[in-house]
């Protein structure tokens, strides 16, 4: 089964929560859905469709600045505005059923607060801890999720270490950083 | 032992308790087992047949560390494991040692400049006696280490308050 056809089925079974696929040569293709519509697209991968994404492969967190997919050293020209930047959690899924894989991916722009995602923990219970890493090193929230707390960093750690906007700590708990 | 074993019954030996003592305490230096990264792997070559610890009387690696003399900090040491070593070091008995073995341990490593989440060397936490570089370092490297820790023993005053270091051979 191709990507084209999976993606065909997901829209017959979700309509209108693909907001756009994307097919680059020598790239993996992917769907970006929309944040609202997530869990369902996720129930339809998993159970409804009869597409069988029953294994949940990554949930990748990343933080894209407004130079992103732009030329080196470029800059806005006058009067031109590349915004904020934006988040971005990309689903990585195996189906044993087919033997394909899918990628989603869920985009939130900066300046609206910290992202809050859906969170398919219930779905995917591999999802759980997944969720707890991009929580734990690049602070999106996941709404719903049982048990969003630090996975990798010390309960007292403060910020997100991978966000772009990090500040390194100076000291923690007495240790000096410098 | 000189002129005044002659004037003594046999199986006699005169020596001075420094000397006896730091002489046991040389021949069993038993580590801790605990690694936290890829210096651990060199750490268990050591241990294993090949390079033999037991050859100097330090291969006794014991599970806990109320049994330890040794602490080899063999890896990466990060914000969230500092607070534990610290303590397994102080449930260590005295007298105790500690090895910083390779360039994590000893001052960051490749994490000095962007790792947010290393300590940049042991020291910042518990003292080091010996400093072990390499990344990781051979086994070889650790034996010498080693040496040099049982070296160290071995300048050691147990009845008498301590004393300046004596540099000998150029070790500190």
């Amino acid at each position: 089964m191709s990507f084209e056809e999976i993606q065909a089925q997901l829209e017959e079974a979700v309509p209108g929560a693909v907001v756009e696929a994307v097919t680059e040569p020598s790239k993996d293709p992917y769907l970006v859905v929309s944040k609202d519509r997530l869990v369902e697209v996720c129930k339809a991968l998993r159970q409804d469709a009869g597409l069988g994404f029953d294994l949940l492969v990554s949930i990748t967190a990343v933080d894209y600045l407004p130079t992103f997919g732009k030329k080196k050293n470029a800059k806005p020209k006058e009067g031109e505005d590349w915004g904020p930047g934006h988040f971005e959690a990309v689903y990585h899924f195996l189906s044993t059923v087919l033997n394909e894989r899918i990628v989603l991916k869920v985009r939130i722009p900066k300046g609206e607060g910290e992202p809050i995602f859906p969170t398919i923990s219930g779905i995917y219970p591999a999802a759980d801890w997944h969720e707890r890493e991009a929580y734990d090193l690049m602070g999106f929230g996941f709404e719903g999720h049982p048990d969003l707390r630090r996975i990798l960093c010390d309960d007292d750690w403060v910020g997100h270490p991978l966000r772009k906007d990090y500040v390194f700590p100076k000291e923690f708990k007495g240790i000096s950083a410098e | 032992m000189g002129a005044l074993e002659n004037s003594l019954p046999e199986n006699v030996l005169t020596t001075s308790v420094d000397r006896l003592v730091n002489w046991a305490r040389r021949s069993s230096v038993w580590p801790m087992t605990f690694g936290l990264a890829c210096c651990a792997i060199e750490m268990m070559a050591v241990g294993c047949a090949h390079y033999d610890l037991d050859r100097f009387g330090a291969g006794a690696f014991r599970a806990t560390p109320r049994q330890s003399d040794l602490m080899i900090v063999a890896g990466t040491v990060t914000f969230k494991m500092a607070g534990l070593i610290q303590r397994l070091y102080d449930q260590m008995p005295d007298p105790k040692y500690v090895i910083a073995m390779g360039a994590c341990a000893t001052g960051g490593g490749p994490y000095y400049h962007f790792g947010y989440h290393v300590v940049k060397g042991i020291d910042r936490v518990i003292p080091v006696d010996v400093y072990v570089p390499g990344c990781p370092p051979r086994p070889e490297a650790l034996i010498d280490g080693i040496m040099a820790l049982q070296a160290k023993i071995d300048r050691e005053y147990v009845l008498r308050k301590k004393q300046e270091t004596v540099v000998v051979g150029g070790e500190a």
